[in-house]
């Protein structure tokens, strides 16, 4: 057997002393894309809607009132629906770009022998790190924003009590695998779609990888949505915290 | 036994162990959901985001059997 799997990305090339792999190559490409589309479209708005408006503001329209639904107050979800509708927005659109057919086929030689020069980006844990460390240290500014630095302090270091400052010690722990359960839970369902696609084509290459072509598109849609809402769950309880600890 | 051996054990019992938990509280959790909406279809809309997020959840113990196995096996 000789299936290539590899949890790092493949380098294409250096620039100077600066690697790149295919996914940050790749992710540079739909960022370009992202941010000229947005800014295309933005000026290309109407009064009048065409089509492709029309379903662009079902999308975001809906996506707002389903944020506003878990953030409970309008002034909240403005101030956090930007960031996290992005970030579900750029991880969709990632993962929709694996399933370009024929996208896989496509490689490159390089210095490091033949490597596709496609690769799933969210497959790729430095992005999907660096993306969680935006979320937490967002999640960590707001409850600091609203308690207060002391109290933020002080909900961690509890000296009432041994049961207390146990429990504050806990909650601490909890922050710390706020990173780990968040990044992996991303990269690990992306990473083992991509795998399962690739041995199911290895074994027996008709028909026997759709199914799981199916299974992969519902990942791909379902996961940057959790991500999503797990920012905003985390992010309307580091608010909500203010709230009933001075009620 | 062989280093390689081991390893490949080793990556298929965590991954095999860790996959029980997760599967019997996703079946809870989508029983309930399904069972929910049955009986109240108009709430359709809104259990049914709730219950990809609670899966998403239940899931993660799941997924650190696989970046363990994973670890086992490439790393």
């Amino acid at each position: 057997m000789n299936l290539d799997i590899s949890l790092a990305p493949n380098i294409l090339f250096n620039i100077g002393s600066f690697p790149v792999s295919n996914t940050l190559l790749w992710s540079w490409l739909v960022f370009a894309f992202l941010m000229v589309g947005a800014i295309i479209f933005k000026y290309s708005l109407k009064m009048r809607p065409g089509k492709f408006q029309n379903i662009a503001e079902m999308l975001i329209g809906g996506s707002y009132d389903f944020a506003e639904s878990l953030m409970g107050s309008k002034k909240k979800t403005d101030r956090a629906f930007p960031l996290v509708f992005t970030m579900f927005f750029f991880i969709l659109f990632a993962n929709l770009l694996t399933f370009i057919p024929g996208q896989s086929a496509v490689t490159i030689q390089t210095a490091g022998g033949v490597v596709p020069l496609f690769r799933a980006i969210i497959s790729d844990y430095s992005l999907v790190f660096v993306m969680t460390m935006i979320s937490v240290i967002v999640t960590q500014i707001v409850a600091i924003a609203s308690v207060g630095p002391l109290r933020y302090v002080g909900k961690f270091f509890n000296f009432t009590s041994p049961l207390n400052f146990f429990l504050g010690l806990m909650d601490l722990v909890g922050e710390v695998a706020k990173v780990m359960s968040l990044s992996f839970r991303l990269f690990g369902n992306i990473f083992a779609g991509e795998v399962l696609g690739a041995v199911m084509l290895f074994l027996f290459p008709f028909f026997l990888p759709l199914p799981f072509a199916f299974l992969g598109l519902l990942t791909a849609v379902v996961q940057p949505f959790v991500f999503a809402v797990l920012t905003l769950v985390f992010i309307s309880m580091a608010t909500t915290t203010n709230e009933e600890a001075t009620a | 036994m062989e280093m390689e051996a081991a390893k490949y054990i080793g990556a298929g019992l965590a991954m095999g162990l860790g996959a029980i938990g997760p599967a019997i509280g996703e079946g809870l959790a989508a029983s309930k959901a399904l069972e929910a909406i049955g009986r109240n279809p108009e709430a359709n809309g809104t259990i049914a985001p709730l219950m990809f997020v609670a899966m998403a959840i239940t899931e993660s113990t799941g997924i650190y059997a696989l970046v363990v196995a994973l670890i086992i096996l490439f790393a």
